[in-house]
């Protein structure tokens, strides 16, 4: 394992570039990002303009990937739908990066104190709650709409950096140049930040990314049941519910949504199964 | 070992109890009279608040809680306010369908799982390896409900060989197994990528242990070093996910479950929340729940059995 | 069990190809109905009426009268009436020989109790104020009631067709919900919650026996799951198919037949007639205005769908087409908004699951929106909509209890409702009368139209009847109460050996007593 990752920022980058997933994964990605960006200021019509005349239409010049059952633009809807899954994935993902981690940090540096019990006892019920589940009663009780979905997807992402941070924490508290930092007297909080922190940002970006590919299929499969985004703000899980029973008519408007979301999450993935290999060389030979 | 045990045993206690006040309390505020629900459209408030009396809505939430409580160790689960039947026959009804659900999706994604990844490990590198590997990563992306819509299109819409959904009772088993089939196959998916991820770097992890340079030092080939000392040590990893996937398809199951019409726990619940029979849904997500953290709780003690070291560090 | 499961899996997935359903050869005598709405329980008059009465209504449970597929009123348990003179005695002869599935006699003692329930203390019947004017009911033999009434009333053997009013045993009568127990040609004979709810043929029926010897009802709620259903014969027919895109797969097919025939369900948008801006006339005639009937008719049901410009049904003898009222003129709308000096008023509009409401509220957003209108779409589950977060008076102040608590009707606090749009079929037939309701959430008071609602109901003359129910429509219309968007279609798809099912919806019933199956 590498203690000095936070150094070696240039290095891994250009090394990040000769792993093959990497560049796909971050080329299939930008893809993404970018058409969520540009949604701002341009689509080709307007997501939400309904022209009911021209409904079911199938991929052509002039609707590059057809119209829905309202007539709607879909490559349109689709842009507009990118950014609705990655505004919330990445904030769910977010949200569970700045509670998580620092849990995490402060049950290692209080190893088996009251703090670390209550914290790993409070992730391990966190654990025990059918995710998808409660993220449907969250949704269901407080009303739908995208907040609640980001709540939802981002509670269970706490457990998962807290752990994961605690663990990480826990073997370089043991290491030398902790010992020394503690020698001359810095405090827990201190060494956290200082030094535990950057020798656990590489674990934390790669689970990141796995998060947040989970993150976008939880918010699609909310939105699926009528949790998620509401409209006439488009997300890809609400296409496809809509999708559904015009599949037969129309198979366009459901494949396409969800050819996004699968694009998506496999872009990701491979991002960061790219960033493992490159972060972790040990464990390059059995990426998996 | 045994304070270890009592030490995760009072932790296990104390998760259901956290659980079951969590669960109470977050359906206390659910918006929607049940009673309004059951009566429809036309109906006057005085029918509502004389049903809201019958069905007990009203009354301090600390009695409610311990009442639901003590019923729920006694197996009284209370009488579902919409189906006027007790809420554990509706559970034990269900479970003959989640059950074998699960373990039907389990087998079939084992069933992929454990070939495709010794095969993986087996030729590292090789195309069939990258192939193997790209596939589980498109596994992995697609959204469980998306597939099961398209095998639907496939093999119910267009070919006809399953129904789109539904399920026949258990009187036929063979027809009670085709009918899980799609939605055992949609569920298994995705899990089976990921467990021939984990089965294949698990075989690799051990392919580079010691014990297992030296049986190759021996001579062995490095297909009977996998199949004789390899395979045996992977398994341990390959056990637990297993482990927690059988918890996640038992209560994640609940979009399949809508997808496919069938009438299991997750439909109970999804039902139970959008007609607000909160007594279904309270129990269910309990049920749910204590299982999750009784197959943890095992899949921890397995884990203590096979590794001492984790004894002490409380898993 | 849990190991020999996994081998069944196993043998069972090699097995599946095959496993085919056997072929039938001669003429069958089940049917496999689906549903999209599952019952709570059994008791037509303890429940929601919709969904219990698709099961039961005049296949289980009888009334003294009943609707015929015509919507027309037909004899039922009696067969015969009198009505006096001054309006308020009406006199039922029972027939002879009907018994309940139990096996007890029904006589007028049954009568008696069964009507007499639906005011009592305590009654859970959804439908109580239908029968509010009922003063007794005497069992004057046992073939014979006589119902006094406190005042006249012109719908009494009307409402005694409602599935709200049949007759039931005072033996049986409280375990109807999970054990029904009527006079009907079915009996009950099992059921499967979330999944399927099965009748028997009732041999010992007193009308013509039923040619089915069983059927099932199954629960379908998804859309892609009824289509799929339907093709895979896992249901024979769909009385009220929920998904009006896909019609065309089966109109195409020569093994099914689509019927597409009339409901008594006015599909509305409907608006807080008490609460600013809406609280004023420009406002509501401006959204009507706004509102593209083709299109939500296009949009949400493609194509099937009546518009109406009132709440009466078009097939109704006494219906009056106001459309032209309220028609499609955005620009009109933006003149009114302006005339009545509200410029980009915020609006909720609340859609409960159907999907004709979530479809047409989401077009209908988009037209409000297009005409300055700011709408919020806020979707909810059924409970929720028939909280007070849309249905419900809002509890008084003071009132005990928590949120959702009903107000205490004493008449010193006004009933208060905070929604401002939904969108709602009303399927109740012959149902105008609730816009003189005080209590109900259109909020609209208007002593005119109390009035008409008042004399109408002590009014038996046909020709002053209908001149009262066009005045009602009327003004409906002319007070923008509400958007009149259209009337709910019945799209019915079944197999095409499949006779005798209902047309028409003149009530929500799936009537087997006539279903057989062609040669």
């Amino acid at each position: 394992m590498s203690e000095s990752g936070f150094a070696r920022r240039d290095h891994v980058l250009r090394a990040a570039f000769t792993s093959r997933s990497f560049v796909i994964g971050t080329a299939i990605t930008a893809v993404f990002v970018v058409a969520a960006l540009l949604s701002f200021v341009w689509t080709p019509y307007g997501a939400s303009v309904q022209d009911i005349p021209n409904k079911l239409r199938p991929p052509s010049a002039l609707h590059w990937l057809g119209t829905d059952h309202f007539g709607r633009d879909t490559f349109s809807m689709v842009m507009v739908g990118a950014r609705t899954s990655i505004a919330v994935a990445l904030i769910a993902v977010g949200l569970g990066v700045a509670v998580g981690t620092p849990l995490g940090l402060a049950a290692a540096a209080r190893r088996g104190g009251l703090l670390d019990e209550l914290i790993m006892r409070s992730n391990d019920l966190v654990f025990a709650f059918p995710a998808l589940l409660i993220a449907i009663l969250i949704t269901a009780v407080f009303g739908p709409g995208a907040v609640n979905a980001i709540i939802a997807i981002g509670i269970f992402n706490i457990p998962v950096f807290a752990r994961l941070s605690r663990g990480a924490a826990l073997s370089l508290w043991q290491r030398e140049f902790v010992m020394a930092a503690r020698v001359s007297g810095k405090g827990a909080l201190r060494i956290s930040f200082e030094h535990i922190l950057p020798n656990i940002m590489n674990t934390l970006i790669v689970q990141a990314t796995i998060q947040f590919s989970l993150g976008i299929l939880a918010e699609a499969a909310l939105a699926y049941v009528g949790l998620g985004t509401q409209p006439p703000t488009p997300s890809w899980g609400k296409m496809l519910a809509d999708a559904q029973t015009m599949i037969t008519l129309a198979p366009h408007v459901a494949l396409v949504p969800g050819l996004a979301i699968v694009l998506t999450v496999l872009g990701v993935n491979l991002m960061g199964d790219g960033l493992r290999d490159v972060f972790d060389p040990q464990l390059r030979r059995s990426r998996g | 070992m045994l304070p270890f045990l009592l030490n995760r045993l009072a932790a296990l206690l104390l998760s259901l109890l956290v659980a079951s006040v969590v669960i109470f309390l977050v359906l206390e505020v659910v918006p929607g009279d049940p009673a309004s629900f059951m009566l429809g459209l036309n109906a006057t408030p005085e029918s509502a608040a004389a049903l809201r009396d019958a069905l007990g809505l009203d009354g301090p939430p600390l009695q409610r809680y311990l009442n639901w409580l003590f019923g729920f160790f006694r197996g009284d689960l209370g009488i579902s306010y919409t189906y006027k039947v007790p809420v554990a026959d509706l559970v034990a009804d269900r479970i003959w369908l989640s059950l074998p659900l699960a373990i039907y999706a389990l087998t079939l994604s084992t069933l992929i799982a454990f070939p495709v990844g010794i095969i993986a490990a087996a030729r590292r590198g090789s195309a069939a390896d990258v192939s193997i590997m790209g596939l589980t990563q498109l596994g992995v992306a697609v959204p469980n409900f998306w597939f099961a819509m398209l095998l639907v299109l496939l093999f119910s819409v267009t070919l006809r060989w399953f129904s789109a959904g539904g399920f026949p009772g258990w009187s036929d088993p063979l027809l009670a197994l085709k009918a899980l089939t799609l939605p055992a196959i949609a569920l298994a998916l995705p899990q089976a990528s990921i467990l021939a991820r984990v089965m294949r770097s698990a075989l690799l992890d051990t392919l580079t242990e010691d014990y297992v340079r030296s049986a190759r030092a021996k001579g062995l080939t490095q297909r009977q070093t996998l199949w004789r000392h390899a395979l045996r040590n992977a398994l341990i990893p390959v056990l637990t996910i297993i482990g927690l996937q059988f918890s996640f398809l038992l209560a994640g199951a609940i979009i399949i479950e809508q997808v496919f019409f069938l009438p299991g726990l997750g439909r109970l619940v999804f039902q139970g929340i959008t007609q607000r029979d909160l007594i279904v849904v309270k129990s269910v997500v309990m049920i749910l729940v204590f299982a999750v953290i009784v197959v943890t709780f095992v899949v921890d003690m397995t884990y203590a059995l096979v590794d001492p070291r984790l004894r002490r560090h409380g898993g | 069990m849990r190991t020999s499961l996994v081998v069944l899996a196993l043998a069972g997935a090699l097995a599946l190809s095959t496993a085919a359903t056997p072929a039938l050869a001669q003429t069958r005598t089940d049917v496999k109905v689906g549903l999209v709405l599952e019952p709570p329980s059994l008791d037509p008059t303890a429940e929601a009426a919709a969904a219990v009465d698709e099961v039961v209504y005049a296949n289980v449970f009888e009334g003294l009268t009943r609707f015929a597929p015509d919507g027309s009123i037909v004899p039922g348990l009696a067969h015969s009436w009198e009505i006096s003179e001054d309006g308020l005695t009406y006199t039922f002869h029972l027939r002879e020989g009907v018994t309940f599935h139990d096996g007890t006699t029904m006589d007028a003692e049954d009568v008696k109790f069964s009507l007499e329930r639906i005011g009592a203390e305590g009654s859970l019947n959804a439908q109580k104020a239908l029968y509010a004017a009922i003063a007794s009911v005497e069992a004057v033999d046992p073939l014979t009631v006589r119902i006094t009434l406190s005042k006249p009333d012109g719908n009494l053997v009307y409402n005694l067709a409602w599935g709200d009013a049949v007759i039931v045993a005072p033996e049986s009568a409280a375990a109807n919900g999970t054990n029904p127990i009527g006079t009907g040609p079915f009996t009950f004979k099992q059921r499967r919650p979330g999944d399927s709810i099965e009748l028997a043929r009732n041999p010992n029926y007193w009308g013509t026996p039923a040619a089915l010897e069983s059927a099932t009802f199954r629960y379908i709620a998804d859309p892609t799951a009824a289509l799929a259903a339907l093709q895979a014969g896992d249901v024979d027919t769909f009385p009220n198919f929920p998904a009006p895109e896909t019609v065309g797969v089966f109109e195409s097919d020569p093994r099914f037949r689509v019927v597409v025939g009339t409901t008594q369900g006015e599909t509305i948008l409907a608006m807080n007639n008490g609460k600013p801006p809406l609280d004023n006339i420009k406002v509501r005639e401006a959204i009507a205005h706004a509102i593209d009937r083709q299109a939500v008719i296009d949009g949400a049901m493609f194509g099937f769908g009546v518009p109406i410009g009132t709440f009466w049904p078009p097939t109704h003898p006494d219906y009056v087409d106001l459309t032209s009222l309220s028609k499609y003129d955005p620009e009109r709308s933006k003149a009114l908004l302006a005339e009545a000096g509200v410029s980009n008023p915020k609006l909720t509009l609340h859609l409960p699951p159907a999907p004709y409401a979530r479809r047409g509220g989401e077009i209908i957003a988009e037209q409000l929106r297009a005409v300055g209108i700011d709408v919020q779409v806020i979707n909810v589950e059924w409970a929720q909509w028939l909280s007070p977060e849309v249905f419900r008076p809002a509890p008084c102040p003071g009132a005990v209890g928590e949120g959702d608590k009903p107000p205490a009707y004493d008449g010193s606090c006004p009933a208060s409702f905070s929604y401002d749009l939904t969108i709602v079929s009303h399927t109740e037939p012959n149902d105008i009368g609730i816009f003189a309701r005080d209590d109900y959430y259109f909020n609209y008071h208007s002593d005119a139209f109390k009035q008409v609602i008042a004399d109408l109901a002590v009014t038996a003359d046909p020709a002053k009847r209908s001149e009262l129910l066009k005045a009602a429509q009327t003004q409906l219309a002319n007070d923008f109460v509400a958007g009149f968007l259209f009337e709910l279609p019945k799209v019915g798809v079944e197999n095409a050996k499949l006779m005798g099912m209902w047309e028409n919806a003149p009530t929500q019933a799936t009537d087997l007593t006539a279903v057989h199956w062609a040669q």
